[in-house]
Protein backbone atom coordinates (compact mmCIF):
# COMPACT_ATOMS: atom_id res chain seq x y z
CA UNK A 1 0.00 0.00 0.00
CA UNK A 2 1.23 3.43 -0.80
CA UNK A 3 1.83 5.83 2.02
CA UNK A 4 -0.42 8.84 2.19
CA UNK A 5 1.55 11.87 1.16
CA UNK A 6 1.16 15.21 2.82
CA UNK A 7 -0.63 17.92 0.83
CA UNK A 8 1.17 18.94 -2.34
CA UNK A 9 4.26 16.69 -1.84
CA UNK A 10 4.71 15.67 -5.49
CA UNK A 11 0.98 15.18 -5.95
CA UNK A 12 -1.17 17.09 -8.36
CA UNK A 13 -4.38 16.25 -6.52
CA UNK A 14 -4.66 15.98 -2.78
CA UNK A 15 -8.08 15.45 -1.34
CA UNK A 16 -7.93 15.44 2.42
CA UNK A 17 -10.58 13.94 4.66
CA UNK A 18 -13.62 14.76 2.54
CA UNK A 19 -17.06 14.44 4.06
CA UNK A 20 -20.28 14.89 2.16
CA UNK A 21 -23.83 14.29 3.31
CA UNK A 22 -26.86 14.74 1.07
CA UNK A 23 -30.29 15.54 2.38
CA UNK A 24 -32.77 13.47 0.45
CA UNK A 25 -36.39 14.03 1.43
CA UNK A 26 -35.39 14.63 5.04
CA UNK A 27 -33.24 11.52 5.01
CA UNK A 28 -29.46 11.82 5.26
CA UNK A 29 -27.36 10.04 2.68
CA UNK A 30 -23.69 9.92 3.56
CA UNK A 31 -21.87 9.99 0.24
CA UNK A 32 -18.31 10.52 1.53
CA UNK A 33 -17.14 9.66 5.00
CA UNK A 34 -13.59 10.88 5.34
CA UNK A 35 -12.09 10.21 1.93
CA UNK A 36 -8.49 11.12 1.21
CA UNK A 37 -6.91 10.72 -2.18
CA UNK A 38 -3.43 11.56 -3.39
CA UNK A 39 -2.72 11.53 -7.09
CA UNK A 40 0.90 11.95 -8.17
CA UNK A 41 1.85 14.03 -11.21
CA UNK A 42 1.59 12.13 -14.47
CA UNK A 43 -0.35 9.13 -13.19
CA UNK A 44 -3.52 7.60 -14.48
CA UNK A 45 -5.39 7.00 -11.28
CA UNK A 46 -8.53 4.90 -11.23
CA UNK A 47 -11.37 4.97 -8.75
CA UNK A 48 -13.53 1.88 -8.69
CA UNK A 49 -16.26 0.55 -6.47
CA UNK A 50 -19.88 -0.54 -6.42
CA UNK A 51 -22.75 1.72 -7.42
CA UNK A 52 -23.50 4.32 -4.79
CA UNK A 53 -20.02 4.08 -3.27
CA UNK A 54 -19.50 7.82 -3.72
CA UNK A 55 -17.18 7.81 -6.72
CA UNK A 56 -18.99 10.51 -8.68
CA UNK A 57 -19.41 12.60 -5.57
CA UNK A 58 -15.67 12.39 -4.96
CA UNK A 59 -14.86 13.41 -8.52
CA UNK A 60 -17.32 16.29 -8.46
CA UNK A 61 -15.74 17.45 -5.22
CA UNK A 62 -12.32 17.66 -6.86
CA UNK A 63 -13.37 20.63 -9.03
CA UNK A 64 -15.94 21.74 -6.46
CA UNK A 65 -18.98 21.12 -8.62
CA UNK A 66 -20.01 19.65 -5.29
CA UNK A 67 -18.72 21.36 -2.19
CA UNK A 68 -17.66 18.92 0.53
CA UNK A 69 -19.10 19.51 4.00
CA UNK A 70 -15.63 19.05 5.42
CA UNK A 71 -12.10 18.53 4.15
CA UNK A 72 -9.74 20.20 1.73
CA UNK A 73 -8.99 19.86 -1.94
CA UNK A 74 -5.60 20.81 -3.27
CA UNK A 75 -4.99 20.82 -7.00
CA UNK A 76 -1.68 21.94 -8.41
CA UNK A 77 -0.58 23.28 -5.04
CA UNK A 78 -3.68 25.43 -4.51
CA UNK A 79 -6.32 24.91 -1.88
CA UNK A 80 -9.48 25.09 -3.98
CA UNK A 81 -11.74 24.93 -0.96
CA UNK A 82 -10.33 28.25 0.23
CA UNK A 83 -10.52 30.14 -3.08
CA UNK A 84 -13.07 32.92 -3.65
CA UNK A 85 -15.34 32.40 -6.70
CA UNK A 86 -13.29 34.28 -9.34
CA UNK A 87 -10.08 32.46 -8.47
CA UNK A 88 -11.96 29.18 -8.26
CA UNK A 89 -13.27 29.70 -11.78
CA UNK A 90 -9.73 30.41 -12.96
CA UNK A 91 -8.43 27.31 -11.18
CA UNK A 92 -11.14 25.19 -12.81
CA UNK A 93 -9.64 26.00 -16.21
CA UNK A 94 -6.66 23.94 -15.13
CA UNK A 95 -8.90 20.94 -14.53
CA UNK A 96 -10.44 19.29 -17.57
CA UNK A 97 -13.44 17.05 -17.26
CA UNK A 98 -14.99 14.44 -19.53
CA UNK A 99 -18.44 13.00 -19.05
CA UNK A 100 -20.23 9.69 -19.48
CA UNK A 101 -22.78 11.17 -21.87
CA UNK A 102 -20.28 13.60 -23.40
CA UNK A 103 -22.16 16.76 -22.35
CA UNK A 104 -21.56 18.45 -25.69
CA UNK A 105 -23.55 21.50 -26.74
CA UNK A 106 -25.93 20.28 -29.43
CA UNK A 107 -26.32 23.82 -30.75
CA UNK A 108 -22.62 24.15 -31.59
CA UNK A 109 -20.48 22.45 -34.16
CA UNK A 110 -17.58 20.25 -33.15
CA UNK A 111 -15.22 23.22 -33.56
CA UNK A 112 -17.61 25.42 -31.58
CA UNK A 113 -17.68 22.93 -28.74
CA UNK A 114 -13.91 22.73 -28.54
CA UNK A 115 -13.67 26.51 -28.69
CA UNK A 116 -16.18 26.94 -25.86
CA UNK A 117 -13.79 26.72 -22.88
CA UNK A 118 -11.44 29.06 -24.72
CA UNK A 119 -14.22 31.61 -25.13
CA UNK A 120 -14.89 31.34 -21.42
CA UNK A 121 -11.21 31.92 -20.73
CA UNK A 122 -11.22 34.99 -22.98
CA UNK A 123 -8.80 33.64 -25.57
CA UNK A 124 -8.81 35.84 -28.73
CA UNK A 125 -10.61 34.47 -31.76
CA UNK A 126 -7.57 33.90 -33.98
CA UNK A 127 -5.78 31.95 -31.29
CA UNK A 128 -8.94 29.99 -30.54
CA UNK A 129 -9.20 28.93 -34.13
CA UNK A 130 -5.58 27.79 -34.23
CA UNK A 131 -5.89 25.83 -30.99
CA UNK A 132 -9.14 24.17 -32.06
CA UNK A 133 -7.57 22.98 -35.31
CA UNK A 134 -4.59 21.64 -33.39
CA UNK A 135 -6.81 19.77 -30.90
CA UNK A 136 -9.09 18.26 -33.53
CA UNK A 137 -5.95 17.03 -35.27
CA UNK A 138 -4.77 15.53 -31.99
CA UNK A 139 -7.97 13.55 -31.42
CA UNK A 140 -8.28 12.60 -35.09
CA UNK A 141 -11.38 14.59 -35.95
CA UNK A 142 -9.97 17.33 -38.17
CA UNK A 143 -12.49 16.48 -40.89
CA UNK A 144 -15.46 16.81 -38.53
CA UNK A 145 -14.92 20.41 -37.45
CA UNK A 146 -18.14 21.65 -39.05
CA UNK A 147 -20.31 18.68 -38.01
CA UNK A 148 -22.83 18.86 -35.19
CA UNK A 149 -22.60 16.41 -32.28
CA UNK A 150 -25.84 14.70 -33.36
CA UNK A 151 -24.04 13.60 -36.53
CA UNK A 152 -21.23 11.83 -34.66
CA UNK A 153 -20.82 8.35 -33.21
CA UNK A 154 -20.38 7.88 -29.49
CA UNK A 155 -16.64 7.44 -29.80
CA UNK A 156 -16.33 10.57 -31.93
CA UNK A 157 -18.41 12.53 -29.43
CA UNK A 158 -16.10 11.48 -26.64
CA UNK A 159 -13.11 12.54 -28.70
CA UNK A 160 -14.70 15.95 -29.03
CA UNK A 161 -15.26 15.89 -25.27
CA UNK A 162 -11.59 15.13 -24.74
CA UNK A 163 -10.45 17.84 -27.17
CA UNK A 164 -12.70 20.31 -25.38
CA UNK A 165 -11.36 19.31 -21.98
CA UNK A 166 -7.79 19.74 -23.20
CA UNK A 167 -8.34 23.10 -24.87
CA UNK A 168 -7.29 25.31 -21.93
CA UNK A 169 -4.18 23.13 -21.38
CA UNK A 170 -5.23 21.62 -18.06
CA UNK A 171 -2.79 19.80 -15.81
CA UNK A 172 -5.46 17.40 -14.63
CA UNK A 173 -8.19 15.51 -16.44
CA UNK A 174 -11.20 14.17 -14.55
CA UNK A 175 -13.25 11.44 -16.14
CA UNK A 176 -16.49 10.01 -14.81
CA UNK A 177 -17.32 6.78 -16.63
CA UNK A 178 -16.12 8.29 -19.88
CA UNK A 179 -16.25 4.99 -21.71
CA UNK A 180 -19.32 3.44 -20.11
CA UNK A 181 -21.61 4.45 -22.95
CA UNK A 182 -19.26 3.03 -25.60
CA UNK A 183 -18.79 -0.39 -27.15
CA UNK A 184 -15.63 -2.38 -26.32
CA UNK A 185 -13.67 -1.48 -29.46
CA UNK A 186 -14.46 2.21 -29.09
CA UNK A 187 -13.65 2.03 -25.39
CA UNK A 188 -10.25 0.61 -26.26
CA UNK A 189 -9.50 3.41 -28.71
CA UNK A 190 -10.56 6.09 -26.22
CA UNK A 191 -8.41 4.48 -23.52
CA UNK A 192 -5.46 4.38 -25.89
CA UNK A 193 -5.99 8.05 -26.61
CA UNK A 194 -6.03 8.85 -22.89
CA UNK A 195 -2.88 6.81 -22.40
CA UNK A 196 -1.14 8.70 -25.22
CA UNK A 197 -2.20 12.07 -23.81
CA UNK A 198 -0.98 11.00 -20.42
CA UNK A 199 2.42 10.08 -21.85
CA UNK A 200 2.85 12.89 -24.34
CA UNK A 201 1.48 15.79 -22.34
CA UNK A 202 2.31 14.51 -18.88
CA UNK A 203 -1.38 14.86 -18.16
CA UNK A 204 -2.55 13.53 -14.81
CA UNK A 205 -5.82 11.64 -15.18
CA UNK A 206 -8.25 10.75 -12.41
CA UNK A 207 -10.81 8.40 -13.80
CA UNK A 208 -13.83 6.70 -12.40
CA UNK A 209 -14.99 3.48 -13.85
CA UNK A 210 -16.95 0.39 -13.03
CA UNK A 211 -15.21 -1.57 -15.75
CA UNK A 212 -12.28 -3.63 -14.51
CA UNK A 213 -11.01 -3.75 -18.06
CA UNK A 214 -10.36 -0.01 -17.87
CA UNK A 215 -8.28 -0.45 -14.73
CA UNK A 216 -6.37 -3.29 -16.30
CA UNK A 217 -5.67 -1.38 -19.42
CA UNK A 218 -4.47 1.99 -18.22
CA UNK A 219 -4.54 2.63 -14.49
CA UNK A 220 -1.14 3.08 -12.83
CA UNK A 221 -2.81 3.26 -9.45
CA UNK A 222 -6.26 2.69 -8.04
CA UNK A 223 -8.47 3.50 -5.11
CA UNK A 224 -11.32 1.17 -4.35
CA UNK A 225 -14.31 2.81 -2.73
CA UNK A 226 -17.17 1.29 -0.83
CA UNK A 227 -20.00 3.01 0.99
CA UNK A 228 -18.35 6.41 1.12
CA UNK A 229 -14.84 5.30 2.07
CA UNK A 230 -11.67 4.37 0.30
CA UNK A 231 -11.07 0.77 1.31
CA UNK A 232 -7.92 0.07 -0.71
CA UNK A 233 -5.38 2.20 -2.54
CA UNK A 234 -2.08 1.56 -4.18
CA UNK A 235 -0.24 1.06 -7.41
CA UNK A 236 -2.06 -1.42 -9.57
CA UNK A 237 0.76 -3.94 -9.90
CA UNK A 238 1.58 -3.77 -6.19
CA UNK A 239 -2.01 -4.46 -5.25
CA UNK A 240 -2.06 -7.52 -7.45
CA UNK A 241 0.85 -8.87 -5.42
CA UNK A 242 -0.80 -8.00 -2.11
CA UNK A 243 -2.37 -11.01 -0.41
CA UNK A 244 -6.14 -10.78 -0.23
CA UNK A 245 -6.29 -7.55 -2.21
CA UNK A 246 -9.75 -6.51 -3.35
CA UNK A 247 -8.31 -5.43 -6.67
CA UNK A 248 -6.95 -8.86 -7.49
CA UNK A 249 -10.21 -10.42 -6.44
CA UNK A 250 -12.19 -8.19 -8.75
CA UNK A 251 -9.72 -8.30 -11.63
CA UNK A 252 -9.45 -12.04 -11.84
CA UNK A 253 -12.05 -14.74 -11.97
CA UNK A 254 -12.25 -16.73 -8.74
CA UNK A 255 -10.24 -19.99 -8.69
CA UNK A 256 -12.16 -22.70 -10.50
CA UNK A 257 -11.70 -25.27 -7.73
CA UNK A 258 -10.68 -25.43 -4.13
CA UNK A 259 -9.39 -28.10 -1.84
CA UNK A 260 -6.24 -29.52 -0.31
CA UNK A 261 -3.06 -28.22 -1.86
CA UNK A 262 -4.83 -25.81 -4.18
CA UNK A 263 -3.15 -22.41 -4.40
CA UNK A 264 -3.27 -19.48 -6.74
CA UNK A 265 0.02 -18.03 -7.92
CA UNK A 266 0.33 -14.46 -9.09
CA UNK A 267 3.41 -12.98 -10.63
CA UNK A 268 4.28 -9.83 -12.50
CA UNK A 269 6.66 -9.46 -15.45
CA UNK A 270 8.45 -12.79 -15.09
CA UNK A 271 6.67 -14.72 -17.79
CA UNK A 272 9.91 -16.12 -19.19
CA UNK A 273 10.97 -17.86 -16.01
CA UNK A 274 10.27 -21.58 -16.14
CA UNK A 275 8.87 -21.65 -12.58
CA UNK A 276 6.68 -24.70 -12.82
CA UNK A 277 9.29 -26.94 -14.32
CA UNK A 278 11.78 -25.74 -11.72
CA UNK A 279 9.33 -26.74 -8.99
CA UNK A 280 8.85 -30.25 -10.23
CA UNK A 281 12.57 -30.67 -10.75
CA UNK A 282 13.84 -29.11 -7.51
CA UNK A 283 11.24 -30.37 -5.05
CA UNK A 284 9.92 -33.47 -6.72
CA UNK A 285 6.31 -32.33 -6.48
CA UNK A 286 3.39 -32.86 -8.85
CA UNK A 287 1.82 -29.73 -10.21
CA UNK A 288 -1.59 -29.89 -11.84
CA UNK A 289 -2.77 -26.76 -13.53
CA UNK A 290 -6.42 -26.07 -12.81
CA UNK A 291 -6.85 -22.76 -14.48
CA UNK A 292 -5.15 -19.53 -15.21
CA UNK A 293 -4.40 -16.67 -17.49
CA UNK A 294 -1.68 -14.29 -18.47
CA UNK A 295 -2.93 -10.75 -18.68
CA UNK A 296 -1.62 -7.33 -19.44
CA UNK A 297 -2.33 -5.00 -16.53
CA UNK A 298 -1.30 -1.35 -16.70
CA UNK A 299 1.53 -2.26 -19.06
CA UNK A 300 2.75 -5.20 -17.00
CA UNK A 301 2.40 -8.88 -17.78
CA UNK A 302 0.55 -10.44 -14.88
CA UNK A 303 0.26 -14.20 -14.60
CA UNK A 304 -2.35 -15.85 -12.48
CA UNK A 305 -2.46 -19.60 -12.13
CA UNK A 306 -4.53 -21.91 -10.00
CA UNK A 307 -2.62 -25.14 -9.33
CA UNK A 308 -2.69 -28.15 -7.07
CA UNK A 309 0.74 -29.01 -5.69
CA UNK A 310 1.16 -32.44 -4.17
CA UNK A 311 4.25 -34.13 -2.81
CA UNK A 312 6.34 -34.45 0.37
CA UNK A 313 8.11 -31.15 -0.18
CA UNK A 314 5.18 -28.99 -1.37
CA UNK A 315 5.62 -26.57 1.55
CA UNK A 316 9.23 -25.97 0.49
CA UNK A 317 8.09 -25.47 -3.06
CA UNK A 318 5.69 -22.73 -1.99
CA UNK A 319 8.41 -20.99 0.02
CA UNK A 320 10.63 -21.14 -3.06
CA UNK A 321 7.91 -19.46 -5.14
CA UNK A 322 7.37 -16.79 -2.51
CA UNK A 323 11.10 -16.08 -2.54
CA UNK A 324 10.94 -15.69 -6.27
CA UNK A 325 8.44 -12.86 -5.86
CA UNK A 326 5.41 -14.98 -6.66
CA UNK A 327 2.32 -14.27 -4.57
CA UNK A 328 1.02 -17.54 -3.22
CA UNK A 329 -2.52 -17.66 -1.88
CA UNK A 330 -4.21 -20.73 -0.49
CA UNK A 331 -7.65 -21.43 -1.83
CA UNK A 332 -9.67 -22.48 1.17
CA UNK B 1 -75.74 29.47 -57.23
CA UNK B 2 -73.92 32.68 -57.96
CA UNK B 3 -76.01 34.55 -55.42
CA UNK B 4 -73.26 34.66 -52.84
CA UNK B 5 -70.83 36.06 -55.37
CA UNK B 6 -73.20 38.88 -56.17
CA UNK B 7 -73.46 39.62 -52.47
CA UNK B 8 -69.68 39.73 -52.21
CA UNK B 9 -69.26 42.00 -55.22
CA UNK B 10 -71.90 44.30 -53.79
CA UNK B 11 -70.15 44.53 -50.40
CA UNK B 12 -66.59 44.63 -51.61
CA UNK B 13 -66.07 48.41 -51.97
CA UNK B 14 -66.66 48.75 -48.23
CA UNK B 15 -65.71 45.30 -47.00
CA UNK B 16 -62.37 45.09 -48.84
CA UNK B 17 -60.75 48.06 -47.08
CA UNK B 18 -62.35 47.06 -43.79
CA UNK B 19 -60.76 43.63 -43.96
CA UNK B 20 -57.45 45.11 -45.04
CA UNK B 21 -57.28 47.55 -42.14
CA UNK B 22 -58.65 44.97 -39.75
CA UNK B 23 -55.89 42.56 -40.70
CA UNK B 24 -53.26 45.27 -40.31
CA UNK B 25 -54.66 46.17 -36.88
CA UNK B 26 -54.52 42.54 -35.83
CA UNK B 27 -50.92 42.19 -37.03
CA UNK B 28 -50.02 45.45 -35.28
CA UNK B 29 -51.49 44.30 -31.96
CA UNK B 30 -50.05 40.82 -32.19
CA UNK B 31 -46.67 42.11 -33.37
CA UNK B 32 -46.13 44.54 -30.53
CA UNK B 33 -47.58 42.17 -27.94
CA UNK B 34 -45.21 39.47 -29.14
CA UNK B 35 -42.33 41.88 -28.76
CA UNK B 36 -43.25 42.78 -25.19
CA UNK B 37 -44.03 39.19 -24.35
CA UNK B 38 -40.60 38.05 -25.47
CA UNK B 39 -38.96 41.01 -23.75
CA UNK B 40 -40.46 40.23 -20.35
CA UNK B 41 -41.43 36.57 -20.67
CA UNK B 42 -37.95 35.35 -21.56
CA UNK B 43 -36.17 36.77 -18.49
CA UNK B 44 -39.07 35.69 -16.32
CA UNK B 45 -38.79 32.13 -17.63
CA UNK B 46 -35.01 32.19 -17.10
CA UNK B 47 -35.49 33.36 -13.51
CA UNK B 48 -38.05 30.62 -12.87
CA UNK B 49 -35.35 28.11 -13.78
CA UNK B 50 -32.26 29.65 -12.21
CA UNK B 51 -33.90 30.49 -8.87
CA UNK B 52 -34.90 26.86 -8.48
CA UNK B 53 -33.42 24.98 -5.51
CA UNK B 54 -31.08 23.06 -7.84
CA UNK B 55 -30.66 25.99 -10.21
CA UNK B 56 -27.75 28.32 -10.91
CA UNK B 57 -28.85 30.99 -8.43
CA UNK B 58 -31.04 29.21 -5.87
CA UNK B 59 -33.55 31.56 -4.28
CA UNK B 60 -36.63 29.57 -3.23
CA UNK B 61 -38.52 32.61 -1.91
CA UNK B 62 -38.06 34.57 -5.13
CA UNK B 63 -39.07 31.58 -7.16
CA UNK B 64 -42.19 30.97 -5.11
CA UNK B 65 -43.22 34.59 -5.58
CA UNK B 66 -42.56 34.62 -9.35
CA UNK B 67 -44.33 31.34 -9.76
CA UNK B 68 -47.37 32.61 -7.86
CA UNK B 69 -47.56 35.76 -10.00
CA UNK B 70 -47.28 33.69 -13.17
CA UNK B 71 -50.02 31.37 -11.98
CA UNK B 72 -52.36 34.25 -11.28
CA UNK B 73 -51.75 35.60 -14.79
CA UNK B 74 -52.27 32.14 -16.27
CA UNK B 75 -55.51 31.41 -14.43
CA UNK B 76 -57.39 34.61 -15.32
CA UNK B 77 -59.56 34.23 -18.42
CA UNK B 78 -58.29 36.75 -20.95
CA UNK B 79 -61.58 38.61 -21.16
CA UNK B 80 -61.52 39.14 -17.38
CA UNK B 81 -57.87 40.18 -17.42
CA UNK B 82 -58.59 42.76 -20.05
CA UNK B 83 -61.17 44.43 -17.84
CA UNK B 84 -59.02 44.06 -14.75
CA UNK B 85 -56.09 45.97 -16.27
CA UNK B 86 -58.14 48.77 -17.80
CA UNK B 87 -56.73 51.42 -15.52
CA UNK B 88 -53.19 50.32 -16.23
CA UNK B 89 -53.97 50.40 -19.92
CA UNK B 90 -55.22 53.96 -19.63
CA UNK B 91 -52.13 54.91 -17.64
CA UNK B 92 -49.76 53.50 -20.26
CA UNK B 93 -51.53 54.41 -23.49
CA UNK B 94 -53.90 57.21 -22.52
CA UNK B 95 -56.91 55.31 -23.78
CA UNK B 96 -58.74 52.00 -23.36
CA UNK B 97 -59.93 51.72 -26.94
CA UNK B 98 -58.20 50.80 -30.14
CA UNK B 99 -55.35 48.50 -31.11
CA UNK B 100 -52.64 50.33 -29.18
CA UNK B 101 -54.61 50.04 -25.94
CA UNK B 102 -55.11 46.34 -26.61
CA UNK B 103 -51.36 45.75 -26.59
CA UNK B 104 -51.27 46.18 -22.81
CA UNK B 105 -53.70 43.40 -21.80
CA UNK B 106 -52.46 41.19 -24.64
CA UNK B 107 -48.86 41.43 -23.38
CA UNK B 108 -49.86 40.98 -19.76
CA UNK B 109 -51.89 37.93 -20.69
CA UNK B 110 -49.16 36.36 -22.82
CA UNK B 111 -46.10 37.05 -20.65
CA UNK B 112 -46.90 34.41 -17.99
CA UNK B 113 -47.95 31.98 -20.71
CA UNK B 114 -44.65 32.38 -22.54
CA UNK B 115 -42.64 32.40 -19.30
CA UNK B 116 -43.91 28.89 -18.51
CA UNK B 117 -43.03 27.73 -22.01
CA UNK B 118 -39.55 29.21 -21.60
CA UNK B 119 -39.20 27.45 -18.27
CA UNK B 120 -40.14 24.12 -19.83
CA UNK B 121 -37.73 24.62 -22.73
CA UNK B 122 -34.84 25.52 -20.42
CA UNK B 123 -35.48 22.51 -18.20
CA UNK B 124 -34.95 20.30 -21.23
CA UNK B 125 -31.31 21.37 -21.30
CA UNK B 126 -29.29 18.58 -19.74
CA UNK B 127 -27.88 19.02 -16.26
CA UNK B 128 -24.58 17.69 -17.53
CA UNK B 129 -23.94 20.47 -20.06
CA UNK B 130 -24.50 23.02 -17.31
CA UNK B 131 -22.11 21.04 -15.11
CA UNK B 132 -19.60 20.92 -17.94
CA UNK B 133 -19.72 24.69 -18.39
CA UNK B 134 -19.38 25.21 -14.66
CA UNK B 135 -16.42 22.85 -14.58
CA UNK B 136 -14.79 24.99 -17.28
CA UNK B 137 -15.01 27.98 -15.00
CA UNK B 138 -17.91 29.73 -16.75
CA UNK B 139 -19.70 32.49 -14.88
CA UNK B 140 -23.40 32.02 -14.33
CA UNK B 141 -24.43 34.76 -16.72
CA UNK B 142 -22.26 33.11 -19.37
CA UNK B 143 -23.93 29.77 -18.69
CA UNK B 144 -27.34 31.36 -19.25
CA UNK B 145 -26.22 33.20 -22.38
CA UNK B 146 -24.00 30.58 -23.98
CA UNK B 147 -25.45 27.30 -22.76
CA UNK B 148 -29.04 27.48 -21.56
CA UNK B 149 -30.50 29.85 -24.15
CA UNK B 150 -28.70 28.52 -27.27
CA UNK B 151 -29.36 24.91 -26.28
CA UNK B 152 -33.04 25.66 -25.70
CA UNK B 153 -33.42 27.85 -28.79
CA UNK B 154 -35.65 25.45 -30.78
CA UNK B 155 -37.97 25.16 -27.78
CA UNK B 156 -37.91 28.90 -27.20
CA UNK B 157 -38.92 29.58 -30.79
CA UNK B 158 -41.58 26.88 -30.81
CA UNK B 159 -42.95 28.38 -27.59
CA UNK B 160 -42.99 31.85 -29.10
CA UNK B 161 -44.90 30.58 -32.12
CA UNK B 162 -47.45 29.01 -29.80
CA UNK B 163 -47.66 32.32 -27.96
CA UNK B 164 -48.22 34.28 -31.17
CA UNK B 165 -51.02 31.92 -32.16
CA UNK B 166 -52.59 32.43 -28.75
CA UNK B 167 -52.15 36.18 -29.15
CA UNK B 168 -54.03 36.08 -32.46
CA UNK B 169 -56.99 34.51 -30.71
CA UNK B 170 -56.69 36.89 -27.73
CA UNK B 171 -56.55 39.82 -30.15
CA UNK B 172 -59.86 38.74 -31.62
CA UNK B 173 -61.29 38.79 -28.11
CA UNK B 174 -59.77 42.21 -27.54
CA UNK B 175 -61.66 43.29 -30.62
CA UNK B 176 -64.88 42.43 -28.86
CA UNK B 177 -64.39 45.24 -26.37
CA UNK B 178 -63.19 47.83 -28.78
CA UNK B 179 -59.65 46.74 -29.53
CA UNK B 180 -60.08 46.88 -33.29
CA UNK B 181 -58.77 44.30 -35.73
CA UNK B 182 -60.41 41.25 -37.28
CA UNK B 183 -62.19 40.28 -34.07
CA UNK B 184 -63.82 43.69 -33.99
CA UNK B 185 -65.08 43.24 -37.56
CA UNK B 186 -66.44 39.80 -36.80
CA UNK B 187 -68.37 41.11 -33.82
CA UNK B 188 -69.63 44.32 -35.32
CA UNK B 189 -70.72 43.00 -38.72
CA UNK B 190 -70.88 39.27 -38.29
CA UNK B 191 -72.55 39.09 -34.90
CA UNK B 192 -74.43 42.34 -34.44
CA UNK B 193 -75.57 42.71 -38.09
CA UNK B 194 -75.82 39.00 -38.92
CA UNK B 195 -73.58 39.51 -41.96
CA UNK B 196 -72.19 36.05 -42.78
CA UNK B 197 -69.87 37.51 -45.40
CA UNK B 198 -67.91 39.35 -42.73
CA UNK B 199 -68.02 36.40 -40.38
CA UNK B 200 -66.52 33.99 -42.92
CA UNK B 201 -64.02 36.49 -44.28
CA UNK B 202 -62.60 37.18 -40.84
CA UNK B 203 -62.48 33.47 -40.03
CA UNK B 204 -60.55 32.79 -43.22
CA UNK B 205 -58.14 35.63 -42.56
CA UNK B 206 -57.49 34.57 -38.94
CA UNK B 207 -56.84 31.02 -40.07
CA UNK B 208 -54.46 32.31 -42.72
CA UNK B 209 -52.54 34.43 -40.24
CA UNK B 210 -52.17 31.47 -37.87
CA UNK B 211 -51.10 29.19 -40.72
CA UNK B 212 -48.43 31.60 -41.91
CA UNK B 213 -47.11 32.17 -38.37
CA UNK B 214 -46.98 28.44 -37.68
CA UNK B 215 -45.26 27.59 -40.97
CA UNK B 216 -42.63 30.28 -40.59
CA UNK B 217 -42.10 29.12 -37.00
CA UNK B 218 -41.71 25.49 -38.04
CA UNK B 219 -39.11 26.41 -40.62
CA UNK B 220 -37.18 28.48 -38.07
CA UNK B 221 -37.27 25.71 -35.48
CA UNK B 222 -36.01 23.21 -37.99
CA UNK B 223 -33.22 25.53 -39.03
CA UNK B 224 -31.88 26.08 -35.49
CA UNK B 225 -32.35 22.52 -34.29
CA UNK B 226 -29.27 20.29 -34.48
CA UNK B 227 -30.39 17.48 -32.20
N1 LIG C 1 -27.41 15.22 -5.55
C1 LIG C 1 -27.64 14.23 -4.70
N2 LIG C 1 -28.66 14.28 -3.82
C2 LIG C 1 -28.87 13.29 -2.97
N3 LIG C 1 -28.13 12.18 -2.88
C3 LIG C 1 -27.12 12.05 -3.72
C4 LIG C 1 -26.81 13.06 -4.68
N4 LIG C 1 -25.73 12.66 -5.40
C5 LIG C 1 -25.39 11.46 -4.90
N5 LIG C 1 -26.21 11.08 -3.90
C6 LIG C 1 -26.11 9.85 -3.11
O1 LIG C 1 -24.79 9.72 -2.65
C7 LIG C 1 -24.35 8.38 -2.76
C8 LIG C 1 -23.11 8.32 -3.60
O2 LIG C 1 -23.47 8.64 -4.93
P1 LIG C 1 -22.44 8.66 -6.14
O3 LIG C 1 -23.18 9.14 -7.33
O4 LIG C 1 -21.24 9.40 -5.72
O5 LIG C 1 -22.10 7.13 -6.29
P2 LIG C 1 -21.22 6.40 -7.42
O6 LIG C 1 -20.16 5.64 -6.72
O7 LIG C 1 -20.80 7.37 -8.45
O8 LIG C 1 -22.26 5.39 -8.03
P3 LIG C 1 -22.43 4.91 -9.55
O9 LIG C 1 -21.40 3.86 -9.80
O10 LIG C 1 -23.81 4.32 -9.58
O11 LIG C 1 -22.29 6.10 -10.43
C9 LIG C 1 -25.52 7.59 -3.30
O12 LIG C 1 -26.18 6.98 -2.22
C10 LIG C 1 -26.38 8.62 -3.95
O13 LIG C 1 -27.73 8.24 -3.87
MG1 LIG D 1 -21.28 7.71 -10.52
Amino acid sequence: MSKHATPSGGNVINAVDLHKVYQLKGREVVALRGVSLHVPQGEIYGVVGPSGAGKSTLLRCINLLERPDRGEIWVDGRNLTALPPPQLRAARRGIGMIHQHFALLSSRTVAGNVAFPLEIAGVPRAERRRRVAELLELVGLADKAAAYPAQLSGGQKQRVGIARALAPRPTVLLSDEATSALDPATTASILDLLRDLNRELGLTILLITHEMDVVKRICDAVAIMDRGSVVETGRTVDLLRTPGSLLARSLFAPPPVSGDGVVTLTWVDQAEEPLISQLTRLFDVDVSILGGALEEVAGHAVGRLTVRITGERSAEALTYLTDRNVLVEEVP
Amino acid sequence: MTGWLDGLVERWPQMGPNLWWGTLDTLYMVGWSTFFTALFGLPLGVLLVTTDERGLTPAPAVRALLSAVVNVGRSLPFIVLMVAVLSLTRLLTGTTLGPTAAIVPLSIGAIPFYARLVETALREVGRDVVDAAQAMGARRIVIVGKVLLPEALPGLIAGLVMTVVTLVSYSAMAGAIGGGGLGDLAIRYGYQRFDDYYLWATVILLVLVVQVVQSVGDVLVRRVSHR
